[in-house]
Order: C-alpha cells, then sequence, then structure tokens
C-alpha cells in the first residue's frame, strides 16, 4: 500500500460514482482515483477499443485564458511567448496540442488549449496544474484574465461506440472532426465537447459543471455500450497509442524535440517562420531543429513475452556495461498481446528496426526501435 | 496432504519431501490480470524469502517468495503460455513450481487455512 494518507487526497464529483461502481481507488496526482473497476485492466482496454469507454479524468486542470482586449488573437499571441506552438493560428471551434517550455527548452507540461471564439480554453495535467496557473498569471496577466474552472468535472468518452453514445443524449457531434471543440448541450446540460482524447480511439472530451457531471455519468453508464475505465486501461491505451505521459515520457529535461513532438511545432514558430523563437528556451530548440539532438523519444517492441518497464536501463548490445538510454513508460498492450515501450536512446540508435537491449531483473532482453503509435489510430479526421 | 499458506498471498501443498507451490486466489484478484509470468530454473536452490518467480499484471511486476528452502524440481510449463491461468485458477492448474524441502521446521511457521482466512478478513 502507498503510504500517503487518504485523507489529504482531493475527491473528483465522480467519486461516489466509483466507489459505488466497484472502483479501486488509489492515490494518484493529489487525487482518489480509481485505478480499475471489476471488469478489470484488460477487459477495460478491450471493451474501449471495440465498444466505448468512460474515463474520470476531473482532476486535470481546465483555465480559461481572456483577453483583456476581448479580441481572442491577444490571447493567443500572449500564451505564444511560453509554448513553441502556433496558437493564432488555432481557429475558433478548434484546439491543439502545446507544452510550455522553460529556459533550456525542457517542457514543464504538455496541454490542449481550445479557441472558444472570445476565449482560450486550456486542459493541463493534474500533476502541474496548479504550477502552470501561477506560470500563467506571471507571464501572461498583462494581456489575460486567468480563471481557474474549478467547478467543471470533465470526462473523456473513448471509442467507437462513443459518438453513438452522446448522440442517445440528444448531442449532435456527428458533424465534428479531429480536435473539433466548443460549447454543446449534452442531455440539456452546458457542455464543453471536443472530438480529442488519450487512447487513440475516435471519442470524445467533455468538460460538465461540477454539480451535473455525476448525473451525465449516470445517464452516459445507463447504455450497455459504456463501461467505466480506470487509470490502469487509460494508461495502456495511451501507451499503445504512442502518446506522452507527462512526467514519464516527457519532463523539464526533454526538449519537443528530444521527445520528438517536432510535429506539434509549426513552421510559423520555427527558424524563418513568420512569428520564429519567443518562447521559453528558444535558442536551443530552433538549434534542435537545425541540428538534431543527441537523444530521441522512440517506441520499442519486446521479442519476448517479458513486460519491459519504466526505469528498465537501454543497452546497445547483451553485454556492454555502460547503458545508452533508458525505457520511459512500459508495460503490456493488451490489443496488440505483447510487451510494449517507450524510452530514450541516442539518436545514432533511434532508427526504427534497431536492436536493443533492456535489463530486466538482471537479464538483457532484445527489443527493437518500433514506429508508434503501436496500434494505428482510429481518428475522424 | 496438507496446505500452508503464507502472510505473502503464497500456498504450499505438502506431500513428503516436496512442496507445490503456488499464489492464493486472493493474491491473484490483487493482482489483477496476469499477463507475464516467470518461473525460477529446475535445479535452482532457493533460500527461504529469496525471489523465485515473477508474476506481472498489465499495470505492475510482482515478486514470488520461496516460502521455505529447497530445490526446485519442476516448474509450471502450462503458465508461459497460459499466464491467465493464474486469474482462472490460482489454487489449482495455475501451481508454480516444486520444492524439494530443505528442512521442514521452516514449515512450523506457515498458516493453516484457517489462519489464513483470518489474515485476509
Amino acid at each position: 500500500m502507498l503510504a500517503q494518507d487518504k485523507s489529504s487526497l482531493q475527491r473528483t464529483p465522480l467519486h461516489g460514482l466509483h466507489v459505488a461502481r466497484g472502483g479501486k481507488m488509489v492515490p494518484f496526482a493529489g487525487y482518489e482515483m480509481p485505478v480499475q473497476f471489476p471488469a478489470g485492466v484488460l477487459k477495460e482496454h478491450l471493451h474501449t477499443r471495440s465498444a466505448a469507454g468512460l474515463f474520470d479524468v476531473s482532476h486535470m486542470g481546465q483555465l480559461a485564458l481572456r483577453p483583456k482586449s476581448g479580441k481572442v488573437e491577444d490571447a493567443a499571441l500572449a500564451l505564444e511567448r511560453l509554448v513553441p506552438q502556433d496558437i493564432v493560428a488555432v481557429a475558433p471551434g478548434r484546439q491543439r496540442y502545446a507544452q510550455f517550455t522553460n529556459e533550456d527548452g525542457g517542457i514543464l507540461d504538455d496541454l490542449m488549449v481550445a479557441n472558444f471564439g472570445d476565449h482560450l480554453f486550456l486542459v493541463v495535467n493534474a500533476a502541474c496544474k496548479a504550477e502552470d496557473e501561477a506560470h500563467l498569471r506571471a507571464h501572461l496577466s498583462d494581456t489575460c484574465i486567468i480563471d481557474s474552472l474549478a467547478d467543471r468535472g470533465l470526462i473523456a468518452l473513448q471509442g467507437p461506440k462513443a459518438e453513438q453514445a452522446l448522440a442517445k443524449l440528444g448531442a449532435d457531434v456527428s458533424a465534428m472532426r479531429f480536435m473539433d471543440t466548443g460549447p454543446r448541450q449534452v442531455a440539456g446540460l452546458d457542455c464543453f465537447v471536443s472530438r480529442s482524447g488519450y487512447t487513440g480511439e475516435d471519442g470524445f472530451e467533455i468538460s460538465v459543471p461540477a454539480a451535473q457531471a455525476e448525473a451525465l455519468v449516470t445517464m452516459l453508464l445507463e447504455n450497455p455500450e459504456v463501461l467505466p475505465i480506470g487509470l490502469g486501461a487509460r494508461d495502456s491505451l495511451r501507451l499503445e497509442a504512442g502518446l506522452c505521459l507527462y512526467g514519464h515520457d516527457l519532463d523539464t529535461t526533454t526538449t519537443p524535440v528530444e521527445g520528438a513532438l517536432e510535429w506539434s511545432v509549426q513552421k510559423s514558430r520555427r527558424t524563418g517562420g513568420a512569428r520564429a523563437g519567443g518562447f521559453p528556451g528558444a535558442d536551443k530548440v530552433l538549434s534542435q531543429f537545425e541540428k538534431g539532438a543527441s537523444r530521441r523519444r522512440v517506441g520499442l517492441r519486446a521479442e519476448g513475452r517479458a513486460p519491459v518497464r519504466e526505469g528498465a536501463l537501454l543497452f546497445a548490445d547483451a553485454a556492454s556495461s555502460e547503458a545508452v538510454g533508458k525505457v520511459t513508460s512500459g508495460g503490456f498492450g493488451p490489443s496488440l498481446n505483447a510487451p510494449v515501450a517507450m524510452g530514450y536512446l541516442p539518436t545514432s540508435l533511434s532508427a526504427n528496426g534497431t536492436l536493443v537491449f533492456a535489463e530486466v531483473r538482471g537479464q538483457r532482453l532484445p527489443l527493437q526501435v518500433a514506429a508508434m503509435p503501436f496500434v494505428p489510430n482510429t481518428y475522424k479526421r | 496432504m496438507t496446505t500452508l499458506f503464507t502472510s505473502d498471498h503464497e500456498w504450499l501443498r505438502i506431500e513428503g519431501d516436496v512442496a507445490t507451490i503456488g499464489v492464493t486466489d486472493y493474491a491473484q484478484s490483487q493482482l489483477g490480470d496476469v499477463v507475464f509470468v516467470e518461473l525460477p530454473k529446475v535445479g535452482r536452490s532457493l533460500k527461504k524469502a529469496e525471489a523465485a518467480a515473477v508474476v506481472e499484471s498489465v499495470k505492475a511486476a510482482s515478486d514470488v517468495y520461496a516460502p521455505i528452502s529447497g530445490e526446485v524440481v519442476e516448474v509450471n510449463e502450462a503458465l508461459a503460455a497460459e499466464p491467465a491461468l493464474v486469474n482462472s485458477d490460482a489454487g489449482g492448474k495455475a501451481w508454480f513450481f516444486k520444492l524439494k524441502i530443505a528442512d521442514k521446521s521452516e514449515l512450523g511457521g506457515l498458516m493453516d487455512e484457517a489462519a489464513y482466512k483470518a489474515h485476509t478478513a
């Protein structure tokens, strides 16, 4: 058992529902969260890929960035001082993946940024939300009002039956494409709905007033296609989808280039672009775009059945004594019925198909650098 | 034939000087879906409390400790092919390994079924 005293943990608006549904509650990022439900991690994972899984992600931070000028471009320009993404180009009703960087180009947190027409809506990681909010206040208070939307719950509905499940509650989301977002009614409740998620599946993330979160989830769970899913399957789903977990695959020592997130940095912010640089650590990050970085995040597939987990050291061959890298996320992929991992390797060893070895319980297990996602995503583009 | 239990949620079935060892149903329910089992090599000499096997769920790896000292005389190869047996039949088909008991006095420190039931209650 973890030593942390449960009484010091926060609860989401769905806590009572989790306990009533048999959720096994564990401490996570300062919250008491369900790691699994009675179905178990394996079934929860597979159910999300074949039907629909419902996740409580209310522990994540939701923030509104309101421009004092009333013009959303001003909030976008202000936020670009803290992230290497093109925020100005995010059209109303769209969202984009971003990272807060530090002066060394390391990542302070990763987040979603949505354009809600007259303001930006941000979703940040639970473990970082207090620091993120302070960071925004320290740097953007001149142009923006920063509202913490702590009175809202957040759920994710993921999988091929997600759209249908929302339609049953009167939410017409069929016209939404991947990364479309905005205020929408679901079952008559004032929600923010985005077509996005953290599983590689088509699906939605729904922000709902905290007081109505339980009512909404209860209605969704009345649908036999929808099962509640815990953090265990959330992790195995995102790992198969090749998606990073902040604090593990990304942290203050990894840059967007080292993290293989070049795709998330638009040309306008790179050297020669209209608004090149201008974010913390830009010199280092932009130089890495030109010259490359010394290490890189890669996907890893094991040849055997033994899962290779976070922290396992990586070696260039079966006998060498010097580790060349480390696994940052690893486990068993239920959809692949095989172990999957990601980690950092020297760029010279980062090409797909490269053979490396992980040390597990004193043995060197062969792994191959492999393309991600491990399981193809089913986003509705 | 006697069945004994450890506080680490292993069971031992004693037949003569051989102990068959597995994990309890309570242990498998705590582990969740088992996806990998690593067994000791036949012929290996284990000391009491030494890590003998590994059982992995989707989420985590757990050690299985030798509940008593002895030499490994047989391992359950079926578990390598079908790790989920641990979930479906922890107390039966999913035995892990058999030990030739080195010192029968070590059995004295183990629990009987009633004591184990009280331990997990």
